[in-house]
């Protein structure tokens, strides 16, 4: 369904990889693996479409994504190194807003209801500049969960998480795929979820 | 959710924001009123000569502190990431790009507008031409905004990005500059304004019409 043919990146001078090739399928997870400096993130943006490739071409259901911007990016989620969250507004208004941007219309319950569910009933309405770093990314996390989008492209989701927020990530990465869904993410922790063996793609130069 | 649903929705957010950060909005508008309280001071308090330079002093005013507030159009949304959520929603970048160079109008040139009749009796400025000192903000405030919104897009995430867009904008203020000053002027002498007024006009549907496409190619190139 994702489809990456022939891909390099080239930042600056220097090739961070090139003649990568994958496919991703539903229910799949790929895990994108390298040193720090390998090119995780530009392959993630460049998955997105943030960034061009310098060669090779991106599939989204064998249609390029540049081509079938609208349509891929009503069912593409990105999880960024930034959380994308407003620090003036509350975790709810933060989660409001960016959906109804994406064209998504949710109900207050189904915004309390994600924002409970990753463990942040307590602090639903405070200004998201009160919060921890962890729990901002668990306002972005909620952010996944409400857009059900069909593909997660998440960058370094489990960075600055607690233990029970770590399983619950894994968790909620593992439900996705059992309902056809399909995710690419970078990390350098182990990932252990039950039922699904992930494929994985080193980044060489 | 269609176009106009969009645009408001984004209106709504940019204006929540902006009340939760009152300051902002405040410190340009206390800038406006200070720059173009100086003049007075340095020139000396002759009336004719300040009646004769109000409207032009005014509009000046306006245009470096539509500069001041430009940083805010982007930037915060770059750096914590909502700008980069907002590239890859599926609506078409031109529609939130239009929602948001018009946020910043409401919050940045309409208190101007608002405070521009206060200065114009501090200059001594006629009823008429307090009347045409308005009317040619508020066809020249969302010019600065929309043409403000290249330079701010451009330089985003750049370092001394705020220098560089005041050498990067204000050489485009220039025609609005002219147009504004000139029909405060026009009121002023009897020449009339209507042909300054309409140009300024025509710039504002030209600028309606051709900025959003050109902030969407900045934003691409600036966050590549």
């Amino acid at each position: 369904m994702l489809e990456g043919k022939d891909l390099a990146c080239v930042r600056g001078e220097r090739t961070l990889f090139s003649h990568l090739n994958f496919t991703l399928n539903e229910g799949e997870l790929l895990l994108v693996q390298g040193a720090n400096g390998s090119g995780k993130t530009s392959l993630l943006r460049m998955l997105c479409g943030l960034l061009m490739p310098e060669f090779g071409e991106i599939l989204w259901r064998g249609e390029e994504i540049g081509a079938a911007r609208e349509t891929y990016h009503a069912e593409m989620a990105y999880f960024g190194h930034a959380p994308a969250v407003k620090e003036d507004l509350s975790a709810s208004e933060n989660l409001d807003f960016s959906c109804r941007l994406a064209g998504i219309l949710v109900g207050s319950d189904e915004v309390n209801g994600a924002l409970g569910h990753l463990g942040l009933g307590h602090c639903l309405n405070l200004p998201t500049k009160s919060l921890s770093q962890g729990q901002r990314r668990r306002v972005a996390l909620a952010r996944l969960m409400l857009v059900k989008a069909k593909l997660w492209i998440l960058d370094e989701p489990l960075t600055a998480l607690d233990q029970a927020a770590l399983q619950l990530v894994q968790t909620l990465i593992g439900e996705h795929l059992r309902q056809g869904g399909m995710a690419l993410m970078t990390t350098h922790q182990p990932v252990m979820i039950t039922g699904i063996v992930p494929k994985t793609l080193q980044l060489t130069p | 959710m269609n176009t106009l649903q969009i645009v408001l929705v984004l209106l709504r957010r940019e204006l929540t924001l902006a009340m939760r950060r009152r300051g902002d909005v405040l410190t340009v508008l206390f800038f406006f009123v200070i720059v173009a309280s100086l003049f007075p001071l340095g020139v000396g308090p002759d009336p004719k000569l300040l009646r004769l330079m109000g409207g032009g002093v005014v509009w000046v005013a306006a245009l470096l502190a539509a500069m001041l507030s430009l940083g805010r159009m982007f930037a915060s949304d770059y750096a914590d990431g909502t700008l980069e959520q907002m590239v890859l929603t599926p609506t078409p970048p031109v529609v939130w790009i239009t929602g948001k160079m018009l946020a910043h109008w409401l919050v940045s040139g309409v208190p101007l507008i608002l405070v521009a009749p206060v200065l114009g009796v501090q200059f001594g400025l006629s009823s008429e031409a307090l009347g045409v000192l308005v009317f040619s903000l508020l066809l020249g405030t969302p010019v600065l905004s929309l043409i403000g919104a290249i330079g701010a897009a451009l330089t985003l995430g750049l370092r001394g990005g705020g220098v560089l867009v005041s050498l990067l904008v204000l050489p485009l203020y220039i025609p609005v500059l002219i147009f504004g000053a000139g029909a405060v002027d026009g009121a002023m002498s009897g020449l009339g304004s209507e042909a300054h007024l309409s140009l300024l006009g025509g710039i504002l549907i030209l600028a309606f019409m051709l900025t959003p496409w050109a902030v969407s190619a900045a934003l691409r190139i600036s966050m590549e």
